[in-house]
C-alpha cells in the first residue's frame, strides 16, 4: 500500500477515478476509456449484464478492476434489495452501488428508500456505496447504518453541470468520516479536479467520458485532473481572498 | 380539437379527471397549433437556444420556418441525445399473438371486415416464437395482437406475458386497451410496459376511421396509459399513426402534450413516443395524407429537443436507409427482423401481416449496421427485481 491510496471497506485503491460504463458508443470504447483512466473501480448496472448474451458489457472489464454492481432501475427499498441479492446470487462481487431513483427523467436519488435499503444492504453483508443527495445528514445516516463511502451527486446524471452542490459537498466532506465518493453530474476534467480540491476522496464518471468524441482520451485527461486535484489538496490550497495580498507583510518591520 | 360524439360502448365516454387524458384535453393545443404557424425566424432561434425547452417551444420547431433549418434542428437533437442516451440503441422485436379482430378500422390490415387468413398462435407456440426471439438476441419483447375479447381474452394474455416473461428482462403488450384491474393482473404475470397508440388525436378523423366496435370510444382508449401507470405499468408508449389527417402538427402537438402529461402525473413511468407513419395494408389501403421524410425529421427532431428524456420508438415500417439517418437525431429504441403477422420467427406462417414492412433486414444486420454508424446495439437494459 502506497501512503495516498484510497482505502476503502479494506481494500486499496491507487487510482481515485471510478467510471461508469453507460453511454459508451461500444465496448472497444469502454475498454480503451478503462486503459486510459487508469481506474481499479467500475460499476455497471446489473440491467446490461448478459452472460447469455453475445458481446455481454462485462467482456470489456479487464480482470483486476473490481466490478461495481450498480442498481440502476430500482424505484423503491425492496426492489434495490433483490437486485443486489441477485447480483450476488450471480457470483458478481459483494460490492454494491446502491442507486434508487424512482424518477426516470433526473435519476434523482430518493433519500428515504436508500436508507432503507442501505440499512438492510449492509446487515446482510454487502459492501454498500449509496448514490444519494448532497444532504449532509442524510450523508451521516448512511455512515451509521454502515455505508462503505457516500456518493452525494453534484448535480443530476448525465448534466454535466458540475458542483452545484458544493456547498452541501463541504460539509458532507467536512463531517464524513468514510470517504466521500462526489458522484454524477461531473461534465469536465476541471469539476474532477474541483471536488478533490475540496476534499472528495474519489469522483465518480461517466456521460463526460462516454459521451466525449475520444471516450479514451477524455479519460487520460481525467485521470490527470483527479491527480491534480488530489495534490493540491493534499499540498494545502492558498484562501482565495476578495482584496490583495502583500507578499511583503506590511508588519515585517516588527520582527 | 372539436369535440364530435362519438358512440358510446359499454365504457365511459369522458375522461376520469386526475389523468394525463384529463390534462391533456384541459391543454391549449389550438392555441399551441396556431402558434406553429405564427412563429418566426426569432422564435426558431430561442427555441433552438433554449436550455429548459417546454412545449412553447416545441410548437416554434414544428414550424413552416423551422422547417427550412432542419440540418440545425438536427444537431441540437443529436446533442440532446447523446447526453441523455449516450451513443445506444436498445433493440426489441415485436411478436404478435393474433390477427383476429373485432374492430372495423380503415387502415389496419386485422380489420374485421378484411377478408385475410387469421390465426391465434396457442400458448405453446407463442413460448416456441418467443425462444427463437431469445435465440437471435432479443431480451426485450413486444406483445402484440388485434382486438378480439372473446379470441385474444383477458386470461390468453395472462398465460402468454407468463409463458415468456422468463426469457425477457421486459415484456411490453399492445393490444387493446383494459380496465385498471386487468392491466393489474398482466403486471402480476411479468408485464411491464402498455403502448397505447392514440391513433389519431383528432377527435372527428377518429370518429370517421375507426368504423365499428368498442375502439370507437375515444375516451376510453386515451385514459388507457392512465389506466396502465394506476396498475403498476413502469413503461407506457404512445404514439399517433401519421397519414391519418392532413395536418400532422397538430397530431404531433397532440403526442408531444401528452406525452408531457403523462410524465408530469405519472412520474415514475417511462414515457416513449413512436413515431409511425401509416404503410399499405391489406384491404387496399393507402394513406390519404403521407408525411413526407423531410416532416418526419422535423417532428423527430422537435420532440427530442423538447423532451429529451422521452424514448422515441423507430418501427421496421421505415426502409432501412432513412432508419440508419433517423437513429443519430434522439431514436432511442428500435425493432429488427419483424413480422407483423402471428407465428414467422420459429415457423413460417402464412396468416397476414398488419402492415408491411419495409427495413427487412435480419437482427444482426441491424445491429452491425448501428455498430458502424458508432452506437452500441443494447440487447438488455433491464432487470426484473
Amino acid at each position: 500500500m502506497q501512503p495516498d491510496d484510497l482505502v476503502i471497506a479494506g481494500r486499496s485503491f491507487r487510482s481515485r477515478l471510478f467510471l461508469g460504463t453507460g453511454k459508451f458508443p461500444s465496448n472497444d470504447h469502454l475498454r480503451a476509456a478503462i486503459g486510459t483512466s487508469g481506474t481499479e473501480m467500475v460499476t455497471v448496472a446489473l440491467r446490461r449484464i448478459d452472460p447469455s448474451g453475445a458481446g455481454d458489457i462485462l467482456d470489456a472489464i479487464p480482470e483486476p478492476v473490481l466490478l461495481l454492481t450498480n442498481t440502476s432501475g430500482a424505484m423503491d427499498a425492496g426492489e434495490a434489495v433483490r437486485l443486489a441479492r441477485l447480483a450476488r446470487a450471480a457470483g458478481l462481487p459483494e460490492w454494491i452501488k446502491l442507486e434508487i431513483t424512482p424518477d426516470p427523467r433526473y435519476l434523482l436519488p430518493d433519500p428515504v428508500e436508500t436508507l432503507a435499503a442501505a440499512e438492510q444492504l449492509c446487515a446482510e453483508g454487502f459492501t454498500v456505496l449509496p448514490y444519494c443527495p448532497a444532504d449532509p445528514v442524510l450523508c451521516k445516516r448512511l455512515e451509521e447504518a454502515g455505508c462503505a463511502t457516500v456518493m452525494p451527486l453534484g448535480s443530476w446524471i448525465g448534466s454535466n453541470q458540475g458542483l452545484r452542490t458544493r456547498g452541501a459537498l463541504e460539509i458532507i466532506v467536512e463531517q464524513a468520516r468514510v470517504p466521500v465518493v462526489v458522484d454524477a453530474g461531473i461534465g469536465a476534467p476541471s469539476h474532477a479536479a474541483e471536488a478533490m480540491e475540496l476534499g472528495a476522496a474519489a469522483v465518480l464518471v461517466n456521460t463526460a467520458i462516454g459521451t466525449a468524441a475520444d471516450p479514451a482520451a477524455m479519460a487520460a485527461a481525467f485521470k490527470l485532473a483527479v491527480e491534480a486535484g488530489r495534490q493540491g489538496h493534499l499540498a494545502g490550497l492558498a484562501v482565495a481572498g476578495a482584496a490583495a495580498s502583500a507578499s511583503s507583510p506590511l508588519t515585517g518591520f516588527l520582527s | 380539437m372539436t369535440a364530435v360524439p362519438i358512440a358510446l360502448e359499454s365504457r365511459p365516454d369522458r375522461v376520469p379527471d386526475g389523468t394525463a387524458a384529463a390534462d391533456l384535453l384541459a391543454a391549449p393545443l389550438a392555441e399551441l397549433r396556431a402558434a406553429v404557424d405564427r412563429a418566426t425566424a426569432a422564435d426558431v432561434d430561442r427555441a433552438l437556444a433554449h436550455g429548459r425547452p417546454g412545449i412553447r417551444e416545441f410548437a416554434a420547431l414544428l414550424s413552416p420556418t423551422a422547417a427550412t433549418r432542419l440540418e440545425e434542428l438536427a444537431q441540437r437533437a443529436r446533442r440532446a441525445s447523446l447526453a441523455r442516451f449516450g451513443a445506444t440503441v436498445r433493440l426489441f422485436s415485436p411478436l404478435y399473438l393474433s390477427n383476429e379482430c373485432v374492430s372495423t378500422c380503415t387502415y389496419c390490415g386485422f380489420s374485421a371486415g378484411n377478408r385475410i387468413a387469421r390465426r391465434t398462435l396457442s400458448v405453446d407456440e407463442v413460448r416456441a416464437e418467443a425462444e427463437e426471439l431469445h435465440r437471435r438476441g432479443f431480451r426485450h419483447i413486444l406483445l402484440v395482437a388485434g382486438e378480439h375479447a372473446r379470441i385474444v381474452h383477458k386470461s390468453y394474455l395472462v398465460d402468454c406475458v407468463g409463458a415468456v416473461a422468463p426469457l425477457f428482462a421486459q415484456v411490453g403488450m399492445e393490444v387493446q386497451v383494459w380496465d385498471t384491474d386487468t392491466y393489474r393482473r398482466l403486471a402480476a404475470a411479468g408485464c411491464d410496459g402498455v403502448v397505447v397508440y392514440q391513433e389519431v388525436y383528432d377527435p372527428a378523423t377518429y370518429g370517421q376511421v375507426h368504423l365499428k366496435g368498442k375502439k370507437r370510444n375515444y375516451a376510453w382508449r386515451l385514459a388507457a396509459p392512465d389506466r396502465a401507470a394506476e396498475a403498476g405499468m413502469r413503461r407506457l408508449g404512445i404514439g399517433a399513426l401519421l397519414g391519418l389527417t392532413p395536418d400532422w402538427r397538430s397530431e404531433a402537438i397532440a403526442v408531444a402534450a401528452h406525452a408531457s402529461a403523462l410524465m408530469h402525473r405519472w412520474w415514475r413511468c417511462e414515457v416513449s413516443v413512436s413515431l409511425p407513419r401509416l404503410r399499405p395494408a391489406a384491404g387496399g389501403f393507402q394513406p390519404d395524407h403521407p408525411v413526407d421524410d423531410a416532416s418526419l425529421v422535423q417532428l423527430l427532431c422537435a420532440l427530442r429537443i423538447t423532451l429529451p428524456d422521452v424514448g422515441i420508438s423507430l418501427s421496421t415500417r421505415e426502409p432501412a436507409p432513412l432508419r440508419d439517418g433517423l437513429v443519430p437525431l434522439g431514436v432511442t429504441s428500435m425493432s429488427a427482423g419483424s413480422h407483423t403477422e402471428p407465428g414467422g420467427y420459429a415457423s413460417t406462417s402464412d396468416a397476414e401481416p398488419q402492415f408491411e414492412i419495409s427495413d427487412t433486414r435480419s437482427p444482426a444486420e441491424v445491429a452491425a449496421a448501428l455498430r458502424a454508424a458508432g452506437f452500441e446495439p443494447v440487447w438488455k437494459d433491464w432487470q426484473r427485481a
